[in-house]
């Protein structure tokens, strides 16, 4: 059905830890895998399935890792995938790093991990707050504890423990909408969209019943309300522990949360977005002897808002040299290994308009390679403010011990995919 | 502290040292040396000499040591059969361990011991386990049936774990059901006819009911064996779909495919006008498009997931386009995909940004992504007319930047959106030209050619140009040579003064100094066509060429259906049948969607397979466009696809097919094309006889020509014998061309002196040579097989037609069809094998002994009960009762008797089938009167409504 045995390499292809779940594989084709991905990569044709005979490598990539699952079946490869990056979020908990050092320095608990996270190829408990219950490193000093299954792994509710006490009940909610803006050459928005994300961090006793409340348009059609500002969701997705089909039929997001930090949900809002910063810029090569770069940029959104942290990422040639910079805000740097000037602004307020100029001279004998147009990037944060305007009614809040628990709430707006394409 | 000391010894005497700690009597001592052992076994140690020493260990209360002796067993329990034994008390004490969690362990490392001998130990402690209060231990259990169902099947059934695993899926626990299902249907997957997931209404709702509460792969689990349901009717189709939906908003992706999976599969059972069928398309784009915002790999898993999707329903994310811009950084595998999406979803309403983009990525740096932005701009002025113009000044545009690889790839496409639009930019040619010299890659070459020959008479020095390649003719790959030859015939005979002598070259290194057999047929048969013919030559080689489709690399709708079945897995990442890349899984019954399911249908006819249709009329598939000019330039034919037998319609039309397959037919073709070679060996006299009339030709030419069927394919009119009275009705379009990949035919059914037979008109509507005819029949109403083989003795060329008469007989394997009439066929050639249906007048099935005895027809008539009389009304026919009659007579209707009452002509009439069947009649004819009355009474009444239709063609004809 998914994996027959999974791998953890090194960039070498060296095995660094296996296991074999379902023994009908032969172990050894994993020697194939490596060669196989370089040739691939040679050829231009990298691709995440790799095929040697009969046998299948799915394969991601983490740092100085390559995780690879190996099957001779039709397997599910998305959940084969889905599993992967489990597999790195667990091990990342675990281990705060997962590199090829890490997972040296705790083989045993790998191998315990392993064998917990999947059973003959099925997956099984994933959820790395309930798995530290009862698989820990300091395994020696913790006999008590590991000497029984935690009901979690197997109960409905599975991503949260019995008999979690805080002094102050508290809940904090993070409402953090990402802008994603494709902006052609002639300057106009060829997609854009918002990704929202509800992030919790929860610290309630025992099993709460949480329920929230947003200004959801299709909510406030079902319930008759018609009054203030509502968002459109194109899409919704939403942690294990959301009622799905609660949700479905009455488009109440209700459910008990993961102790600690967690995504609630994510959603998709397919409006036309005004870029909240606008990007005018001129590239001009003037080849053998110099390029100008002139960058304009334009804080599109309210007046009391501040966007935090911005930095436009402008491309250059990579044989450019002795830069020259000028800016009317921030500072603007080179990052020769990537190619780009990185102008940072610490505070830019709404309204504002900025400019920035930079000079590179170029070498006489010009560089054969072609090497594309890499769009100019932005990145920021807006704290206080979403530009879908969707809002957090109520979080309400229930245990059968009836405490009283207190909800925060944040709003923040940050660039996702914000790109701007040039002419050069 | 961290593990990595344990790998740091590496002295020698390491195992003998090892194997002292681990015999020490301190806890502490004998950990740390289990640890030192797994970290050898780790970095590939043999470390088995520990065996015994190692399995000493395993009797402790401690539970890490416990896990890393039991890790140390599943890898050398294998080379150690006879030592693993040793360990089997242990697993089975454990098994009854008070803790849950080391009782799961030993069930589940046990599993993974893949030692017939242990296997026979499991069975109690398993027996135990899948009954145990705790759910964890329980779930593990339901694992471990599969695990032993694959070391050991027969054990499994006897033992009666099957029914225990089956018992799980009512389990209160839904970590518990959702692994019962996953174990059986991984037992399923290789037991494909042991019918263990029975399912049903009742369990289905059991696994609707865990859906809801168990981990995310649990609902995959569940989700992905809810696709294997087939539900009764559209309802329950409904409700399912309705209790999966929700899963389109979980969060994680594989989740969210497998919900889609299900959701598609399901929706064929759904009449299209119902509000649910348009909600739920409604509700499926938006997680399909949220996908692209996963990780690359997961991306890439969906998008080729969407590919199938947007051909299967292309109403889904028409209007997405937009999320299917390549980014910058998106990975070279996520950027091929959305290109290819893009194509699929361009259309008039969007295709001047769909053009915006592709000019962008034309410019990008990545030469395949370059490669395949070239092409799509190809693809959308083939697929949007209204484009083409844009389309081809871009083209022009990016063959200005003389970025080499730009230019070849533009110019291949440029020959399409010629072929697409004939006569409408040849303006550019001009360009094209100047680009010549940099064109180094065949297909570029061939491309570039094809044009210069299409258009010759308007290349001034189309002459020049064609010379210039034909300098270094044997360095050419065989593509180029062969599109060099045509290119020059057809300049030949378009500007026949000046080039006779390069045409004369041209044939001669073909023929003379070539050793690829395909090009020297080709020389020589434009030299016979030349010789023999040049009107017939120019009818040939000039013909008007069929317009090349819109749509291009489409999935052949079988395969699309069944990749839908797969969505999500690996078969559809490679848009493969399972069994084209699994092992083992021959076998295995294609899945398929419901709807298009029912036997006995035929997929050709309009309202069976089509309430599932590709859009009500599924494209015609045609090669890619790369393989179009190969094609065009190929004789010898590719054997039809490499991915294992045609996903066929019904299983008894499926095996017809693979009989016709193996048939004898191919050695008949292959000493058919014998001749051509052999007896030609000393064409070079041809050449005196080259240009003159056909007459001049050598005698000894003739003969084998004729026999090797050069002649016939200019016999159009052949084979087909006079009509001897008997109505056989026009020929109908039975299986259009773009159906069957160029082959078209036309057909209609007669009874020729007793003999019925299947007249059909076979026409090569595709660039290449068609061959290795054969026809069979599915199970029919009256047993109608052909009598013979289907006799094409001489193959199909491109533009050619055939008439074929083929002999029936009544003595096939008889199955009811409807309507009654309905006859399936197949036909195979040296493409494929290609289906269609069709309805013979039963009037073919009259048979001639057809009178009956006056006496008889009375008792007959009497006998049949009323309920069994049928009355039609025939209109508007103009013929007295006796011309009538005799028309009758003619198609073996017989007249007994004849009545006149009231100025009303009575006829009495009898027929017979083949198959015994008596059918009688009364013809109510009155003067004045153009509509008849028609009364039948048969045994078997469902044949009446035919032999009216009969009755009815017969007399209007």
């Amino acid at each position: 059905m998914s994996a027959s045995a999974i791998f953890v390499l090194d960039l070498k292809g060296k095995v660094l830890i296996c296991r074999n779940y379902k023994g009908d594989v032969d172990m050894s084709e994993i020697d194939h895998f490596l060669p196989l991905l370089m040739q691939h990569e040679e050829e231009g044709l990298l691709c995440p399935v790799l095929s040697h005979g009969n046998v299948h490598f799915m394969w991601i990539k983490h740092s100085n890792l390559y995780l690879v699952a190996t099957t001779n079946k039709n397997s599910n490869a998305s959940l084969v995938y889905s599993f992967l990056y489990k597999m790195v979020e667990v091990f990342t908990e675990y281990f705060k790093e997962l590199e090829e050092e890490s997972i040296q320095d705790n083989f045993v608990v790998v191998y315990e991990l392993l064998d917990e996270l999947m059973d003959f190829g099925f997956p099984q408990t994933t959820d790395s707050k309930i798995l530290q219950e009862y698989i820990t490193q300091e395994g020696a000093k913790l006999e008590v504890a590991k000497s029984k299954v935690p009901t979690t792994v197997t109960n409905a509710v599975s991503w949260r423990s019995e008999g979690i006490k805080y002094k102050k009940n508290e809940v904090f909610i993070d409402v953090i909408e990402s802008i994603n803006v494709l902006v052609n050459a002639n300057g106009s928005v060829m997609s854009s969209d918002i990704v929202g994300s509800i992030k919790l961090k929860t610290m309630l006793s025992g099993m709460p019943e949480l329920r929230l409340g947003l200004n959801d348009r299709v909510l406030f059609a079902l319930t008759g309300r018609d009054k203030g500002k509502t968002v459109v969701m194109e899409d919704v997705k939403f942690h294990q522990c959301v009622r799905l089909s609660r949700f479905e039929s009455d488009r109440t997001i209700s459910f008990i949360p993961p102790d600690g930090e967690s995504e609630l949900m994510s959603y998709r809002i397919n409006t036309h977005v005004k870029p909240l910063i606008w990007i005018e810029s001129v590239i001009e090569k003037f080849s053998h002897s110099r390029v100008e770069i002139m960058v304009k940029a334009k804080g599109q959104f309210k007046k009391q808002s501040v966007a935090n942290n911005v930095e436009v990422r402008v491309p250059v040639p990579s044989d450019a040299d002795s830069p020259k910079f000028k800016t009317s805000t921030g500072s603007a740097k080179y990052v020769p290994e990537k190619d780009l000037v990185v102008w940072t602004i610490k505070s830019f307020p709404g309204g504002k308009e900025f400019l920035m100029r930079a000079h590179f001279g170029l070498p006489s004998v010009e560089n054969a390679e072609n090497e594309g147009k890499p769009p100019i990037t932005v990145k920021f944060e807006i704290p206080y403010f979403t530009v879908s305007g969707i809002q957090v009614r109520y979080m309400k809040i229930i245990e059968k011990s009836g405490y009283q628990a207190l909800p925060w709430v944040r709003y923040i707006t940050q660039s996702g995919d914000y790109q701007l394409r040039t002419n050069v | 502290m961290t593990d990595s000391k344990y790998f740091t010894t590496t002295k020698k005497g390491e195992i003998f040292e090892l194997k002292a700690e681990l015999n020490s009597d301190k806890k502490e001592k004998k950990k740390e040396a289990v640890k030192k052992v797994i970290a050898s076994m780790t970095v590939g140690k043999d470390v088995s000499a520990l065996f015994p020493d190692v399995v000493n260990c395993m009797q402790t209360d401690n539970l890490e040591l416990k896990k890393l002796v039991y890790l140390y067993l599943m890898n050398y329990a294998k080379s150690q059969p006879d030592m693993a034994i040793m360990a089997v008390n242990t697993f089975v004490k454990d098994c009854e361990d008070p803790n849950p969690l080391i009782r799961a362990l030993a069930v589940r490392t046990m599993g993974c011991i893949r030692v017939d001998k242990i296997t026979e130990y499991l069975c109690e402690p398993l027996r135990k386990c899948l009954k145990d209060e705790d759910p964890y231990v329980r779930k593990t259990a339901a694992v471990c049936v599969a695990k032993l169902h694959d070391i050991n099947a027969q054990l499994v059934e006897d033992q009666g774990f099957l029914d225990t695993l089956k018992d799980l899926i009512s389990d209160s626990n839904p970590m518990v059901v959702a692994n019962a299902v996953a174990a059986l249907s991984e037992i399923a997957e290789s037991h494909p006819n042991s019918n263990l997931l029975d399912l049903n209404p009742q369990t289905i709702n059991k696994l609707l009911t865990a859906l809801n509460e168990c981990t995310e792969w649990g609902q995959i689990f569940i989700l992905d064996c809810l696709a294997n349901y087939t539900p009764r009717d559209d309802r329950e189709s409904q409700s399912i779909c309705e209790r999966v939906t929700p899963r389109l908003s979980h969060a994680n992706s594989a989740v969210v495919l497998s919900a889609v999976k299900v959701l598609m599969k399901f929706m064929e059972m759904l009449p299209k006008d119902l509000d649910y069928y348009g909600t739920l398309l409604k509700k499926l784009a938006p997680p399909l498009v949220t996908l692209l915002s996963a990780e690359p790999e997961l991306q890439y898993v969906a998008l080729r997931n969407i590919n199938l999707i947007v051909q299967r329903r292309p109403e889904i994310l028409k209007h997405e386009m937009k999320v299917f811009f390549v980014k910058y950084n998106d990975p070279i595998y996520v950027k091929l995909e959305k290109l290819d999406i893009m194509i699929r979803l361009a259309s008039q309403a969007n295709i001047a940004q769909v053009l915006a983009e592709l000019k962008e990525y034309a410019t990008e740096v990545d030469v395949d992504f370059v490669r395949k932005a070239v092409r799509a701009i190809g693809r959308c002025a083939i697929k949007v007319e209204q484009s083409a113009e844009r389309c081809v000044s871009t083209l022009l545009d990016l063959i200005q930047t003389k970025v080499n690889y730009v230019v070849q790839e533009a110019i291949v496409v440029i020959k399409d959106i010629f072929r697409k639009y004939p006569n409408k930019y040849e303006s550019v040619i001009a360009t094209l030209c100047e680009n010549l010299d940099s064109l180094d890659e065949p297909e570029a070459r061939a491309a570039m050619i094809w044009i210069v020959g299409e258009y010759a008479e308007r290349i001034d020095n189309a002459d020049e140009l064609l010379e210039s390649f034909l300098e270094g003719f044997h360095d050419e790959s065989t593509q180029v040579q062969l599109q060099l030859l045509t290119a020059i015939v057809k300049l030949f005979l378009k500007k026949p003064t000046e080039t006779q002598e390069l045409v004369q070259q041209v044939l001669s290194l073909a023929t003379q100094d070539s050793d690829n057999p395909d090009l020297r047929d080709r020389g020589y048969i434009y030299w016979r066509l030349l010789s023999t013919d040049p009107v017939a030559a120019k009818e040939v080689v000039l013909a008007e060429k069929p317009l090349i489709s819109e749509e291009t690399d489409l999935i052949e709708p079988t395969l699309l259906e069944e990749l839908i079945c797969h969505i999500g897995t690996l078969a559809s990442v490679y848009h493969k049948p399972p069994s084209a890349f699994v092992e083992g899984s021959r076998g295995v019954q294609h899945k398929r969607l419901p709807g298009s399911a029912g036997s006995g249908e035929s997929v050709e006819s309009p309202d069976a397979g089509s309430a599932a249709g590709v859009s009500d009329a599924p494209p015609a598939v045609i090669p890619s466009q790369g393989d179009l000019l190969g094609d065009l330039l190929n004789l010898d034919l590719t054997p039809p696809s490499a991915t294992g037998p045609p996903p066929a319609a019904t299983s008894g039309m499926q095996m017809g097919a693979m009989d016709l397959l193996g048939g004898g037919l191919d050695s008949l073709m292959g000493d058919e094309s014998e001749p051509l070679g052999g007896d030609l060996g000393g064409s070079p006299a041809m050449g005196a006889g080259f240009g003159a009339p056909p007459a001049a030709m050598p005698a000894s030419f003739n003969a084998p020509v004729s026999s090797g069927g050069l002649d016939d394919l200019f016999d159009l009119g052949g084979g087909v014998g006079m009509p001897m009275g008997a109505y056989s009705p026009p020929k109908a379009i039975w299986l259009p061309a773009m159906k069957a990949k160029g082959l078209e035919i036309l057909g209609t059914f007669a009874r020729r002196a007793g003999v019925i037979q299947m007249e059909m008109t076979l026409t090569n509507k595709a660039m290449s040579v068609m061959t290795d005819f054969a026809i069979q029949f599915n199970k029919n109403s009256f047993g109608l097989t052909p009598a013979g083989p289907l006799q094409v003795l001489t193959p199909l060329s491109p533009n050619q037609s055939i008439e074929v008469a083929l002999p029936l007989n009544t003595v096939g394997p008889v199955m009811k069809m409807d309507p009654l009439n309905n006859l399936q066929v197949a036909v195979k050639n040296n493409i494929d094998v290609f289906y269609f249906s069709c309805q013979y007048p039963i009037s073919m099935l009259f048979v001639e002994d057809g009178k009956m005895e006056r006496q008889v027809f009375l008792a007959t008539w009497k006998d049949i009960p009323n309920d069994n009389e049928t009355q039609f009304q025939i209109k508007d026919c103009h013929l007295s009762s006796d011309a009538a009659s005799n028309k009758l007579q003619g198609s073996s209707i017989f007249t007994i008797a004849k009545r006149t009452v009231d100025g009303q002509d009575m006829l009495y009439q009898s027929i017979k089938l083949t198959n015994g069947i008596w059918v009688l009649a009364e013809l109510r004819v009155q003067a004045g009167n153009p509509n008849y009355t028609v009364s039948l009474k048969c045994r078997a009444p469902e044949v009446s409504q035919c032999v009216f239709q009969s009755y009815e063609a017969v007399l209007k004809n």
